[in-house]
């Protein structure tokens, strides 16, 4: 058979497979000796799970714990200010995904800059920036960064020929956080804190894009280091399961490995390409505060010193603040992303915090696990 | 924010920075900048991410997974029709 474009959309979202999926890992969990908690690590492994009601296809001993994967959610309060208070700055041009719209900061969201005048500009591509940077040579255009390994060789593509082209108008504020750092500070705290046995991770779901980029190497030191599995597994829901299947396999087998259910576009190396533009502009920062997380160390990325004169942090220092800013007391996000709590334990989960009313951070875009249980009915 | 789509490559420009992808039905144009040198030909499958290629799809990958879902499918369906055989078997007014 020769593969068509329908086929990598409909086959891997069939659902006599999903279900065949499911009778597979239901016989093999019967053989598990103790329960199992699978941490998602990816956004958007929450959003195929909880839309494919794929938590009710799981036998009792298999758990999902939605982790921290989506940038959007992850940005901390501090970081969406910088972008509201750039957007406010005279002959400045703010831009950014279309993502972080809606986003709210101390002061509102970036829509709220733009109704009150400020110049917010939402792209499909931070390629665009050159456009509009070339229209509006009077004007500095400012390009709000966000994003994961998948996300961060794009931006160096820009940082990349801005430079080459000589643009003498383009700024970057940087906040791209990187996946390996955040899953070693996930065992770490749940050792430090928890010592149930119930709320442990014992394995992960490696995420897909991120993967594409970086290889499965970045994961290999979990199973060999930390004793947790990595199955790295496609978007689509057969995917998950194919994923979730090779897991309980592991456990069953007694083998604990790294493994590519997604081998269609992952491989060890990654794309290498991309790699070397991030080596080349980025660098490691020491501490990265994530909503709901804290501090993780060495999980967020900065323009190289070289490249300073590009980088808005810099340049705008006297206006931008570095206080951190707190969630809502009431916000159980951190326990959420720890798979302490799932979101229906929240006391304000879907009263005072909705999607349009974001209080914390997992509400705040589509992928975060609350906006997930939100818009796909309370599933567990 | 991280998901990317599945499309095909139909056109390549001259200067190899840019392409033009077929996403179900859909056209539109894609940057190059972060593949190799003539790592993407015309008729490639590949991954679409704001507004990047970010990779080739395997074809030969993509088909031995569809087909380890075909060979499941099948294997459910004889256990199915077992199944169902068995169950005759039981069946309390078979025969009488
Ligand atoms: S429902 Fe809202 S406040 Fe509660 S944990 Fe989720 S994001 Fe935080
Ligand atoms: S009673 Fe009829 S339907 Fe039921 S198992 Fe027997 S033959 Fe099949």
């Amino acid at each position: 058979m020769a593969l068509e474009l329908k086929n990598l959309y409909d086959d891997f979202r069939d659902g006599e497979t999903i279900k065949a999926y499911a009778e597979i890992i239901a016989k093999d969990a019967k053989k598990l000796k103790n329960p199992i908690n699978i941490m998602e690590v990816c956004g958007g492994h929450t959003h195929t799970i909880m839309k494919f009601g794929l938590p009710q296809l799981m036998p009792d001993n298999i758990n999902f714990i939605h982790g921290p994967g989506c940038p959007v959610c992850i940005m901390p309060k501090e970081r969406i200010d910088h972008a509201y208070i750039l957007a406010m700055q005279p002959d400045v041009i703010l831009v950014t995904l279309g993502d972080m719209i809606k986003v709210p900061g101390s002061h509102g969201s970036l829509q709220d800059a733009r109704a009150k005048g400020a110049d917010v500009r939402f792209v499909y591509s931070p390629m665009e920036c050159i456009k509009i940077a070339q229209d509006n040579l009077n004007k500095k255009v400012i390009f709000f960064a966000i994003g994961f390994e998948t996300t961060t060789p794009m931006t160096a593509v820009l940082v990349e020929q801005v430079i080459k082209q000589k643009i003498p108008n383009i700024l970057f504020h940087i906040n791209h956080v990187t996946v390996p750092e955040v899953m070693v500070e996930l065992i770490d705290s749940r050792d430090v804190h928890v010592d149930s046995y119930n709320n442990r991770i014992d394995a992960f779901l490696g995420p897909s894009h991120v993967s594409v980029i970086s290889g499965s190497k970045i994961y290999d030191k979990f199973p060999k280091d930390y004793g947790r599995p990595v199955v790295v597994s496609g978007f689509e829901p057969v995917d998950v399961m194919q994923g979730i299947s090779m897991i309980v396999k592991q456990f069953i087998e007694e083998r604990c490995e790294l493994e590519i259910q997604y081998k269609r576009v992952v491989n060890h190396e990654g794309n290498l390409n991309a790699q070397k533009l991030i080596d080349t502009y980025f660098e490691k920062i020491d501490l990265f505060r994530w909503r709901g997380l804290g501090n993780v160390p060495e999980s967020g990325l900065k323009l190289k010193d070289e490249f300073a004169f590009l980088d808005a942090e810099v340049v705008y220092k006297n206006v931008l603040p570095l206080a951190e800013i707190e969630d809502h007391k009431l916000c159980i996000c951190g326990d959420i992303l720890r798979g302490m709590a799932k979101p229906p334990e929240c006391t304000i989960f879907g009263t005072v915090c909705k999607p349009t009313t974001p209080i914390g951070s997992c509400m705040v875009s589509s992928e975060g696990a609350c906006a997930a249980y939100y818009k796909y009915g309370n599933l567990l | 924010m991280c998901l990317s789509i599945p499309s095909k490559v139909v056109k390549i420009s001259d200067d190899r920075t840019m392409c033009t992808v077929d996403t179900m039905g859909v056209q539109r144009d894609a940057n190059l900048m972060m593949m190799g040198d003539d790592e993407i030909q015309v008729g490639d499958y590949v991954l679409l991410h704001i507004g990047f290629v970010m990779n080739k799809i395997d074809e030969k990958e993509a088909l031995i997974s569809l087909d380890t879902y075909k060979e499941i499918l099948e294997i459910m369906d004889e256990n199915d029709r077992r199944k169902t055989i068995l169950d005759d078997d039981e069946c309390p007014n078979r025969g009488e």
